[in-house]
């Protein structure tokens, strides 16, 4: 099997793509957004709830692919019990190692989390696909920024 | 199968060597010439000798380059004129692709013969640039839009889309061939059924012109709209073919130059089609690289092309519908160098990735046809589609790549 595939697909996205993580609706969000991806079709729908500063819960909902179903998934799991600013940290540092673009500093405590969001950094070899992974944190930063108005992303 | 020798034969593995971009990429399997097909030496060497010996503006100087240039480029419409067997050459409008083809039918047929209530019958197959201008047109005009369903094996329903008919009908608007299910819709049929309702036709021939003989006045459709780049010629040149009569009652839709006879400030005279649908300077090299590849497809012969794409359409059904927990998207009885699918619990994006692995190119995604998608209830589809090139190992190929995908995905 080739190198780039086995490292798009590794074993980890697989799994997560094909049994996501906090795949449901939460019953009292605090923020609603949707991504879609209308190259593909694919749709999600991120719920949070946030408590002061902090995301105490959060998933998602809908249909897209192996990579943005994992994306997707992952994300709920290192967002969980976050900041909105660490939060926000881990999507820069996550948007700037898929596209390839300039790394920032970032607090010791978020490293870890950085280790967990690794398995996906291989779609930066497939360009057409590095939109797949951001969208679920597309949909996440619109929640944060539209709270329950449920604003709907689009990736382009 | 001694029946296949009776038949024209086709040489795909011959044919292929005129196609430059296999030799650079000599390991792909082009399954994508439903989006766009590959372009054959006589035409990339044919723009570059219009461009090298030929070239200046048409319809405009009078020094002797210029009137060889208007000679190529209205030898050019003679060419596509016999091609889909016209009347006569000034029934044949450039346009740049067929979705300005259609657009010009819109905006200029539409506005000038359509008022409130009238109505416009259009597939469930439709590509959206076979939708999008009759809607907008609607919203304008206050006109009806009617969609006539396919059944679930594909197949379009005339029973149903007679039902539809009135004569509140203007204007039926159907695709020839399906670029999602490959499904062939009886348009002679459409055709008779519309006119006796006094309904013009318009037929998208996006996808099938380059795969089977199309004969106009055999249709008696009243406009036959193709796109250049599917047909082995250049992107960026089109065809609207218009029965005269239907043409002449037609405004500009665009204006500026070459389309006119005497331009006064208060009034203005316009020429004749087709230049009068023909506003600026036109896609002369595009004209000329198009007249080039249905010289190519003349060569082979278009009744070779369509039994070889038959053959490999019957293969490739075989083939893939033997793959566990792939399902193919129904197309009719009479399907054609498409097969749209999806593989049980893996997304099309994700098949076409590991097929592009494999170095099989195929199309995920809708397909710009959305209300398909919707009335099949599903995002999107893979879709492997044929060109005069492909062979049975290139199938082979597709099949053992979903293979490998299903493997992955397990
Ligand atoms: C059936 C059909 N109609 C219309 C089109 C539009 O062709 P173009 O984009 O060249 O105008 C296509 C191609 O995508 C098609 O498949």
């Amino acid at each position: 099997m080739n190198d780039d595939l086995r490292e798009l697909y590794q074993d980890i996205v697989l799994d997560h793509g094909r049994h996501p993580r906090n795949f449901h609706a939460l019953e009292h969000p605090t923020h609603v957004a949707r991504g879609h991806n209308p190259l593909c079709g694919d749709r999600i729908t991120v719920y949070l709830q946030v408590d002061g500063d902090k995301i105490a819960d959060v998933s998602f909902e809908g249909r897209g692919c192996a990579i943005s179903t994992a994306a997707a998934s992952l994300m709920t799991e290192v967002l969980k019990g976050k900041t909105i600013a660490a939060a926000r940290q881990l999507f820069a540092q996550f948007h700037a190692r898929v596209t390839g673009g300039e790394l920032s500093a970032l607090p010791e405590a978020l490293e870890e989390d950085v280790e967990r969001l690794e398995p996906l950094t291989g779609v930066r070899a497939y360009p057409v696909r590095v939109k797949c992974a951001t969208l679920p944190w597309r949909a996440f930063e619109a929640a944060l920024n539209s709270g329950l108005a449920g604003d709907t992303i689009k990736t382009e | 199968m001694n029946w296949v020798a009776d038949r024209p034969a086709l040489d795909a593995r011959a044919l292929r060597r005129e196609f430059p971009i296999f030799a650079r990429h000599p390991s792909l399997v082009f399954l994508d010439s439903a989006a766009s097909a590959q372009k054959p030496r006589q035409v990339i060497d044919g723009i570059a000798e219009f461009y090298r010996g030929d070239y200046a503006n048409v319809h405009r100087g009078v020094y002797k380059l210029s009137a060889r240039s208007t000679d190529l480029f209205e030898e050019a419409r003679e060419r596509l004129r016999a091609f889909f067997n016209a009347a006569d050459e000034r029934e044949i409008v450039f346009t740049r692709n067929a979705t300005e083809a259609i657009n010009l039918v819109a905006q200029s047929w539409g506005t000038a013969h359509l008022k409130a209530g009238d109505e416009i019958v259009i597939s469930d197959v439709e590509h959206h640039s076979n939708i999008l201008p009759w809607q907008q047109l609607r919203d304008r005009l206050g006109l009806k839009l009617l969609v006539a369903p396919t059944d679930e094996t594909g197949e379009f329903d005339l029973a149903r889309f007679e039902a539809l008919l009135s004569a509140k009908t203007r204007l039926v608007a159907v695709t020839h061939l399906s670029n999602v299910t490959g499904a062939v819709l009886p348009v002679e049929r459409i055709v008779e059924l519309a006119h006796v309702r006094g309904a013009c036709v318009l037929i998208d021939g996006s996808q099938a012109a380059p795969r089977m003989p199309v004969d106009v006045r055999a249709l008696g459709c009243d406009f036959y709209a193709v796109t250049g780049h599917k047909l082995y010629g250049p992107t960026g040149i089109g065809v609207l073919y218009g029965r005269y009569d239907a043409l002449e009652a037609m405004p500009p839709w665009q204006t500026g130059g070459g389309t006119i006879l005497n331009v006064e400030l208060a009034h203005t005279d316009y020429i004749e089609p087709p230049h009068r649908f023909e506003a600026g300077t036109p896609d002369i090299a595009g004209a000329v690289g198009l007249a080039r590849a249905v010289e190519f497809i003349e060569g082979i012969g278009r009744d070779a092309i369509r039994a070889h794409e038959e053959a490999l359409t019957g293969y490739g059904l075989d083939r893939l519908s033997h793959i566990p927990g792939l399902r193919l998207v129904a197309g009719g009885q009479r399907r054609l160098s498409i097969l749209s699918f999806n593989l049980d619990g893996v997304h099309a994006h994700d098949v076409g990735t590991v097929l592009d692995q494999h170095d099989v190119a195929v199309r995920v995604g809708h397909h710009c046809a959305q209300p398909l998608m919707d009335k099949l209830g599903i995002a999107g589809t893979v879709r492997a589609s044929f060109g005069l090139y492909n062979d049975e190992a290139d199938i082979d190929r597709l099949s053992a790549a979903i293979e490998a995908c299903r493997e992955m995905f397990r």
